[in-house]
């Protein structure tokens, strides 16, 4: 039953944040920099599930919010399948159980993904200002989205904690 | 310290066979699926973004998208309808917290505005006196022998009591004391002070000042000075053997004699004849004069310069 039912919640987590992604937050801008809910979700289920759960739900991410915006199909999934696998792998490893990994990760995450989204775009030929993206929305963007971090990981953490059967023995069998 | 090592077997020292580390081919498994469903997903995105790129608008995958965001389009209108509250109330707050440094913005630039509208209204009201200017040059009404220079009007008489005025030439335009300075209405009075940019006008309505004039049509002749009220003139020394009538043009007289000439050029407009009266006792008449010259509001006048001066 866990088999379906982690998917489904995490199917779930990333539908709801690209839609509010896509028609409240990329609207919320404060000092230059909006929000990006879509990765603070992608980073929670990361760490929380894993670098595969974090490259697919990357990519389903991408792609919801690559058709709802009429973008170039690929290009968020493609930034974000990497995001979610790096979030992932850091959760595993260096960052297992450490308190921080969840702002390491949002600040970097975010930082990449700027780079990268300019460097698609440019590569696509889409008319794209370094300035606007780096200088001027980069920071605001990082302090906004780790303003945002602790709750929407608190939040996510508990909704993929909900209707699950805790892991390991139940009872205890008294042997010989 | 070796896992997997049973306490009693350790103190007897016997060799502890060391488990095989459990789920090593699974971990390279996992690690392995991992990467491969890493590869396909970028893959994905790579095919996804080369064929969007290439196909026209119309193509399968345009087709696919368009199919999804109109999916998608009721979610976003519903999230929308719910936010809409929270996002007004935001904007509310917002606009709150700019209303006061956007009306000091505002206010700066009403200000600058409207010295910008002043500068423009002072630019259009002296290019049209300096175009009647050219006009007046260009006329056969402007004495010949005489060069001009065109200025402006830097200081006006501080009081009734004096009739001066600044401009904004001197001796390095060619000015010299004693310049006659007309308009295009007329006389306006006499260089009294040149300095090298700068000069001093001392008006027609100034009690020092007399200028020789004529009765256009009937030619009778007198001084022009200064009359009782303010900006006022009057023509005197005009004998009763000679006429004149309301509304006539009175003019320099420019007269000539025995290599003496008057200051002023021939035929230079000074006023009309505002009324003429005698009575037994006087010799002259008692001319009053309408000045043709509107002494309070000049912006621009032009000094007449002997074109025969060494400069």
């Amino acid at each position: 039953m866990r088999v379906l039912v982690e998917p489904a919640k995490v199917a779930v987590l990333i539908f709801v944040a690209a839609i509010l992604q896509v028609t409240i937050f990329s609207s919320v801008e404060i000092l230059g920099g909006t929000p990006d809910v879509v990765l603070l979700t992608l980073m929670s289920v990361a760490l929380l599930r894993g670098s595969i759960y974090g490259a697919a739900a990357g990519f389903a991410a991408g792609l919801l919010v690559d058709t709802a915006n009429l973008a170039t199909l690929g290009v968020t999934s493609l930034l974000l399948t990497i995001a979610g696998y790096w979030i992932g792998r850091y959760g595993e490893t260096t960052g297992r159980d450490r308190a921080h990994a969840p702002y390491v990760s949002v600040a970097v995450a975010t930082i990449l993904v700027q780079f990268g989204a300019l460097f698609l775009h440019y590569m696509l030929g889409d008319p794209v200002s370094a300035r606007v993206a780096l200088v001027d929305a980069l920071a605001p963007k990082v302090a906004l989205n780790l303003l945002l971090t602790l709750p929407v990981y608190a939040l996510v953490r508990r909704v993929l904690a909900w209707a699950t059967e805790p892991e390991g023995a139940t009872e205890v069998q008294l042997l010989g | 310290m070796p896992r997997n090592r049973d306490a009693r077997l350790a103190v007897l020292g016997s060799p502890v066979p060391r488990s095989r580390p459990a789920g090593y081919s699974s971990r390279s498994a996992t690690a392995l699926r991992r990467r491969l469903i890493v590869g396909v997903l970028v893959f994905v995105s790579i095919v996804l973004i080369t064929i969007y790129f290439r196909e026209p608008a119309g193509g399968s995958l345009h087709g696919i998208q368009s199919g999804g965001a109109t999916v998608l389009r009721p979610f976003e209108v519903g999230a929308q309808r719910v936010a809409q509250p929270f996002q007004d109330a935001y904007d509310w707050f917002a606009g709150l917290v700019h209303a006061r440094s956007q009306n000091a913005r505002l206010r700066r630039e009403v200000d600058v505005l409207s010295q910008q509208v002043i500068a423009n209204q002072n630019a259009a009201q002296e290019n049209g006196d300096l175009k009647r200017q050219l006009h007046y040059v260009g006329t056969p009404n402007f004495p010949s022998g005489y060069d001009y220079v065109s200025t402006r009007v830097i200081s006006r008489p501080p009081s009734e009591f004096q009739q001066q005025l600044g401009i904004s030439a001197g001796t390095s335009s060619g000015i010299r004391v004693n310049d006659p300075v007309v308009n295009e209405d007329g006389l306006v009075g006499l260089v009294t002070q040149a300095a090298r940019d700068t000069s001093e006008v001392t008006l027609l309505t100034d009690p020092t000042l007399k200028v020789s004039a004529l009765d256009f049509k009937t030619q009778a002749s007198g001084i022009v000075s200064h009359g009782q009220g303010r900006q006022t003139l009057i023509l005197d020394r005009v004998a009763k053997s000679q006429r004149v009538n309301p509304g006539d043009w009175i003019v320099t007289s420019g007269w000539k004699s025995q290599g003496l000439s008057s200051l002023y050029p021939k035929g230079i407009p000074v006023g009309v004849v505002a009324g003429a009266s005698q009575n037994d006792i006087d010799l002259y008449w008692q001319i009053q004069l309408r000045p043709r010259v509107d002494f309070g509001s000049l912006q621009n006048v032009i000094v007449l310069v002997p074109k025969n001066r060494q400069r």
